[in-house]
């Protein structure tokens, strides 16, 4: 019968949460790496075994984990992360020239086939690359030095690469998202990279519709169509169906087009989820009812999915890596608050049960689906 | 050869799989950076954890105490004092005091 793993990263470890395909009883293991925060935790589509974590402090930095028990054990792997070549200057918060500084891995992105092959989006915003099971890891140094980087500007929660989007197909074709540089895409497996923001509009730039400096907070794309991205922007929803030559607003009837995770149905590539927040400076629901929203038209037209998630005096946020959803024939999709709180459906968001209710602030949510 | 007592903070101690103290022995001059050089040869997973790669800047939330003194700001090449190296004092890897 399948399993379900679910990944968990949070603010004070990570913890690995299973359960048989019913997905109707749960079982909680963690703490790993206790007192560090844990940006990401992930696992190799090529191996499900085969996981890897980000954990970090103020206090002693980076350190890269993997297990090839499926959490059950881990080591610490190689955590340098330096730049190639002269390290120039991006832009400050005040708009003065800042050198780039490595702080954290903020994403891991597993090959589709090579479980040893993994990207690593980073804090200064770059994209790191290892073939040797995370020992060694080399920066793709074109994304960096790309003629816009100069002008890239941090967001609030710093300047991350936090999504990496590899088309299983064609493995040459990728796209990264950077707070608050923007969208880019690479066809030669991340050499060469071109901005892919033509159609966004961002109201606090001093010119709305500039190539670069949108605050992209999340993108997804189901496999199948891997032209199709969908984009959770710092405000609006948005989908480009040309490979981000241009983007198109979808954000129709949402109550708010603030947010930070997207996920895709995995058997409805026109099936896309999100989890609105009030605004900018009101990082919590609006009303204070927890409400996903879906839409089955691939935006524009939205429904709120409500049953089982708390409808008064909800004040938690999703993070931007905090939503997922598995494979099984009933697409389960999961997500993981800022309050601590898991919610699971195994019915596509008609239905949902918390499957972990007091951990720490949760960071990131992966699923694995281990037939 | 010099056999230096090492005390980690909890964190270290955990990522390198150990307890208690360390002995960690360093060929002459004892120093600061000696010390570490190989604590991080003998215990790898340390490497950029204490003090950044390349520069070997000390990381800004760690302190190197030692004899009742703060070594941080003086050079880590400074020969390590008299009571460290004879064993009656440990040389101490602090993280600040912080909540959250």
């Amino acid at each position: 019968m399948a399993r379900v793993r679910v990944l968990v990263g949070t603010q004070k470890g990570a913890f690995v949460i299973t359960s048989d395909g019913a997905r109707r009883d749960w079982k909680i293991e963690g703490p790993h790496f206790g007192g560090w925060e844990v940006m990401h935790v992930q696992g190799s589509p090529a191996d499900p075994e085969r996981l890897y974590a980000s954990q970090w402090t103020d206090w002693h930095g980076q350190v890269l984990q993997r297990s090839d028990d499926g959490g059950a054990s881990w080591e610490p792997v190689g955590n340098e992360f330096t730049y190639e070549g002269v390290t120039g200057t991006h832009q400050w918060y005040d708009g003065t020239p800042h050198p780039w500084e490595f702080k954290r891995v903020w994403h891991l992105e597993p090959s589709p086939t090579d479980p040893d092959t993994i990207f690593a989006g980073v804090e200064d915003a770059a994209l790191f690359r290892s073939t040797d099971g995370g020992l060694t890891w080399t920066e793709l140094a074109g994304l960096r030095t790309h003629s816009t980087g100069q002008d890239w500007t941090p967001g609030a929660g710093g300047m991350c690469l936090h999504t990496v989007l590899i088309d299983p197909a064609n493995d040459e074709r990728m796209y990264v998202a950077i707070s608050a540089a923007g969208a880019f895409r690479s066809d030669d497996g991340g050499a060469s990279w071109n901005v892919a923001t033509r159609g966004l509009s961002s109201t606090f730039l001093p010119e709305p519709e500039a190539p670069i400096g949108h605050c992209v907070h999340k993108l997804a794309m189901h496999p199948d169509r891997p032209d199709t991205v969908f984009m959770q922007k710092h405000w609006d929803v948005c989908r480009t169906d040309d490979a981000g030559e241009s983007w198109t607003e979808v954000s129709g009837n949402l109550p708010s087009d603030f947010g930070f995770p997207i996920a895709v149905h995995t058997h409805e590539p026109d099936t896309i989820f999100v989890v609105p927040i009030l605004s900018d400076s009101e990082h919590y629901p609006p009303e204070g009812k927890l409400r996903v929203y879906r839409s089955r038209s691939g935006g524009n037209e939205w429904e709120a999915l409500t049953k089982g998630l708390p409808q008064q005096d909800c004040y938690v946020n999703v993070l931007r890596d905090a939503m997922a959803v598995d494979s099984l024939d009933s697409c389960g999709i999961y997500f993981g608050t800022t309050g601590g709180q898991i919610y699971a459906s195994a019915d596509a968001g008609d239905t949902w049960t918390a499957i972990a209710e007091h951990l720490p602030r949760v960071s990131s949510v992966e699923v694995q689906t281990i037939l | 050869m010099t056999t230096v007592r090492v005390a980690l903070s909890a964190h270290l101690r955990t990522l390198a799989s150990v307890d208690g103290e360390l002995r960690i022995s360093v060929a002459d001059p004892p120093t600061v950076a000696t010390v570490l050089d190989a604590l991080e040869s003998r215990y790898p997973m340390l490497r950029g954890t204490i003090r950044d790669y390349g520069t070997h800047r000390r990381r800004a939330f760690i302190r190197y105490f030692a004899c009742g003194r703060d070594l941080s700001h003086d050079s880590p090449d400074v020969r390590l004092p008299d009571a460290v190296l004879s064993g009656a004092d440990a040389l101490r890897v602090v993280g600040a005091i912080a909540g959250g």
